[in-house]
């Protein structure tokens, strides 16, 4: 009987991560691209809680205090995020990462 | 002491004498202009005339000073500073007074002042006033260097001086075209003169100089080439009489080396010789055309009729007096080098006579006061040559200063004259001023007394002196020159009586012939443009009204008042033109006092050895300034000799001359001018027309010097200017060449460069998208691009 390994969690953390990877790169929609960004967190925290779990023993905590910080990290994250979404949607009128290309200047 | 040496005495305010004329020029210069607006005419002539009387009051001191001290040590001198110094040449900027400098120094301030004195009254309608008088005063200071100048440079500096203010005085109404013609010409003339005189100087200074060895004997060195550089030359340059010898431009110094018998000097320069010739007679010679340029003597007189144009006064200073006679003090102040060469003298005393009689014959038929006056001058120029050419130094200058008397008291008669007429210059317009100008007339008849030589006047004294002292002249070439010179001096002598007796006659007796206007006088017209027939036809016309003076004035139209011919703008217009009228007296005063020098300086100054008691004054005064004076052979002749040909001289000629004139033109009775005239048209146009000098000048040196330098313009032009311009391409075409390659291969490497840059950058520009998700990608391919790197290598 196969019992779930390590592998299996990094498996499930690279797929995430992947995920969110092409989010970020493919999507026009800037909240799109913030979402995607969560979700590179999360494989990211995914990982901490798998090697905190099978590497450092269940009784240590190091890894689960990490992805706490990268939880409140990423809240943070988002609500700057948004807030720079909103100023780009009043400057352009829109939110589609194609057309704010400014930083070409 | 050796008494053929002068010593000098370093008077130390000698210098103020020209100083003050200087000063007053100065002064007029920077503020005449000024000071005429702001104070009037007054300031002008106050600054002028008193700088003048200061100058006279100096040079008095002077005279009395030398005065009191004995004959040998009459030589004063004032040494201010070194000017330049190079090789054996030493310019000093020095003044000197010895006996002859002395009494040149007396005239010209003298007569000068009263000159001033005289423009005041002559010059007061001229808006110019304070340029007139700057250019007087600027004369004095030139003609002053001239005269007390210690060395050539000094005097040459000097001598072109005056010659530059002789050209500012004659061009003074410069705004006619005829008198700045004149006074070009008087200067352009005058440059002819100065080449020569440089030329005698340079041959001079060449001469003298060499190396003295012991003996003090003289061994020459080929030309002017020194010894060689560090070479031991014994050159004791001190005779055995303690004279220093060797180059020198010193006046004293030069006469000390040729007086002092022990230098050898006499003796040497008469030995050498330059290209064949003899040294002695070059320098001479050379020196000699500087003062027939000066002096206005033939060849180069031509300028001096011209120069009439100038104001009245400036004729009786500059033309008159003073200035032309500097080439008769200059070969006075040379007679020790002049009397070594036979030759030269005989060229200058033959010059001198030609110049008498021929300018006295064109005289014999000027209708123009002034150029009357003009040739007559020329004329007195040449008798005074005549008196240093054969060696009788102190009658020259004795002549000279009787001359700057009565000429100068002349023009400034004719200047009275000429006013009176309301600037009318023609003879034939004057007549009967007798009754209008009284004090004019006189002095006018007492001078022409004088220039005449009847006995007690002084031209009696120092022309017959001359004319003696020709006759028994020996030291000239051949012994017949002196006799045949006399004759000639003679003839022109009595020439002199006849045409100055008949400008007085025509002007003074008669009907006054002017006041009904003004009709043209050929003397007005430009005698070069005149064919000579039309010349004596125009002139006959005008003759037969003076013959039948009351037709004429009948017959003659009126019009306006001759405006070229006007000698000043516009002035006295507010008189009567009908009426002449006496002149203010400020310049009576001058003409009685010149009328009074002229008379009585003669028997003071020149009483004649003939007559006993102690001689002349003058020469007695001058000896220490002429040493040749001993040296020069003259015939000796019993005394009787003499008061016979002063009789000759003083009665026959002067009276024969008188008379003739008399006959002919006293109070217009007689028709006798105008019958031969027409008898003789010809003869009559060739003298009236000066001979055609000019107009032979004109064909022959002005037009090939205007030639000579359309030829060298054109070599200017063409050759010249050629090579400048061969040059001028050559540098463009390298520059062409340069300009290209610059632009081609220097700018165009800086160009590919910046231009890969730039298309460089225009192509990685792209890269840039401004997109942030490709930038993303961008790092994310790199990201994987490393990992498959990572696997592929291990």
């Amino acid at each position: 009987m196969t019992t779930i390994q390590l592998p299996h969690f990094l498996i499930v953390g690279a797929i995430l991560f992947a995920l969110g990877m092409v989010t970020v790169v493919t999507r026009r929609n800037a909240v799109g691209i913030l979402m995607g960004v969560e979700l590179i967190l999360n494989a990211a925290n995914v990982n901490f809680i798998a090697f905190n779990h099978f590497v450092e023993g269940p009784a240590k905590l190091t890894g689960q205090v990490f992805s706490i910080f990268v939880i409140v990290l990423a809240a943070a994250e988002a609500a700057v995020g948004l807030a720079i979404v909103l100023a780009i949607y009043q400057t352009f009128r829109t939110i589609d990462v194609e057309e704010t290309d400014l930083l070409r200047e | 002491m050796n008494e053929a040496v002068a010593h000098a005495i370093e008077i130390s305010w000698l210098w103020l004498i020209p100083f003050f004329p200087l000063l007053g020029a100065a002064l007029n210069t920077a503020f005449g202009a000024r000071l005429q607006k702001r104070y009037g005419k007054k300031a002008n002539h106050a600054i002028a005339v008193g700088v003048m009387v200061a100058s006279c009051i100096v040079a008095e001191v002077a005279f009395w000073s030398m005065f009191a001290r004995p004959a040998h040590e009459r030589f004063f001198e004032n040494h201010l500073w070194t000017m330049w110094q190079s090789g054996s040449l030493k310019v000093d900027l020095s003044f000197a007074l010895d006996p002859l400098g002395m009494v040149m120094t007396l005239i010209v301030t003298h007569v000068a002042t009263l000159i001033h004195v005289y423009s005041v009254g002559y010059m007061a309608d001229e808006p110019a006033y304070w340029r007139f008088f700057l250019w007087l005063n600027l004369f004095v200071f030139s003609m002053l260097l001239l005269v007390m100048g210690s060395n050539f440079a000094v005097m040459f500096f000097g001598w072109e001086g005056v010659g530059l203010c002789s050209y500012g005085l004659i061009g003074f109404w410069y705004t006619d075209v005829e008198k700045a013609k004149a006074a070009l010409k008087a200067f352009v003339v005058n440059r002819f003169g100065d080449f020569g005189f440089v030329i005698g100087l340079f041959i001079l200074f060449w001469s003298l100089s060499g190396v003295w060895n012991q003996q003090a004997r003289y061994v020459p060195e080929p030309g002017l080439a020194g010894p060689a550089l560090g070479a031991q030359v014994e050159r004791p340059r001190v005779s055995p009489a303690g004279v220093p010898l060797g180059p020198t431009i010193e006046f004293r110094e030069l006469r000390n080396q040729i007086a002092d018998e022990s230098s050898g000097m006499a003796g040497r320069l008469g030995a050498m010789t330059l290209f064949g010739l003899p040294v002695l007679a070059l320098i001479a010679l050379g020196l000699f055309i500087g003062a027939t340029g000066k002096s206005a003597q033939i060849p180069l007189y031509v300028w001096l009729p011209d120069a009439m144009a100038g104001p009245t006064p400036v004729s009786a200073l500059i033309h008159a007096a003073t200035m032309v006679t500097a080439g008769v003090y200059m070969v006075a102040r040379l007679n020790f080098l002049f009397a070594l060469s036979p030759a030269a003298m005989t060229v200058v005393a033959a010059v001198g006579a030609l110049t008498a009689i021929f300018a006295a014959s064109i005289g014999f038929f000027q209708y123009d006061i002034k150029k009357v006056l003009a040739y007559s001058t020329v004329s007195q120029l040449g008798f005074m040559f005549i008196g240093v050419g054969v060696g009788a130094y102190w009658a020259g200058i004795f002549h000279l200063m009787t001359h700057a008397f009565f000429k100068a008291c002349l023009f400034l008669g004719s200047g009275s004259v000429i006013l009176a007429c309301h600037h009318e210059q023609d003879m034939r317009k004057m007549g009967g001023l007798r009754e209008y100008t009284p004090i004019t007339r006189w002095t006018y008849l007492a001078a022409c007394v004088t220039i005449a030589g009847f006995p007690i006047a002084s031209a009696f004294y120092s022309k017959d002196e001359i004319l003696w002292k020709a006759f028994t002249a020996r030291g000239l070439a051949a012994p017949w020159i002196g006799p045949a010179i006399y004759l000639i001096g003679t003839v022109a002598a009595l020439g002199t009586s006849f045409y100055m007796f008949r400008s007085y006659y025509m002007t003074f007796t008669g009907k006054y012939r002017g006041g009904a206007g003004h009709e043209m006088k050929e003397t007005e017209e430009d005698p070069h443009a005149m064919a000579a027939h039309r010349h004596a036809a125009a002139a006959d016309r005008s003759f037969d009204v003076t013959a039948a003076a009351a037709e004429a004035l009948a017959a003659s139209v009126p019009h306006e008042h001759g405006a070229p011919h006007a000698a000043a703008p516009a002035v006295h217009e507010e008189h009567d033109h009908a009426v002449p009228h006496e002149s203010p007296k400020s310049m009576t005063f001058v003409l009685i006092a010149l009328a009074a020098a002229s008379v009585l300086a003669g028997f003071i100054f020149g009483w004649p050895a003939a007559w006993g008691g102690h001689g002349p004054l003058l020469e007695h005064w001058l000896s220490p300034s002429l040493p040749a004076q001993e040296k020069v052979p003259f015939a000796e002749l019993p005394r009787s000799t003499e008061l016979l040909f002063q009789v000759i001289g003083g009665v026959l000629v002067a009276g024969g001359g008188w008379f003739v004139a008399w006959a002919l033109y006293a109070e217009d009775r007689s028709t006798l001018p105008a019958r031969l005239k027409a008898a003789f048209p010809r003869a009559w146009a060739l003298v009236f027309n000066k001979y055609y000098v000019d107009e032979l000048y004109d064909a022959t040196v002005v037009r090939f010097s205007l030639f000579a330098s359309r030829a060298l313009y054109w070599f200017d032009q063409n050759v010249i200017d050629g090579l400048v311009n061969a040059v001028a391409a050559v540098g463009r075409a390298v520059a062409y060449a340069d300009a290209a390659f610059d632009q081609k291969v220097v700018d165009g490497a800086v160009n590919l460069l910046a231009d890969a840059f730039l298309h460089g950058g225009a192509k990685l520009r792209r890269l840039q998208t401004g997109r942030i998700q490709a930038y993303l990608f961008g790092a994310l391919a790199g990201a994987i691009a490393f990992v498959i790197i990572q696997y592929v290598i291990r």
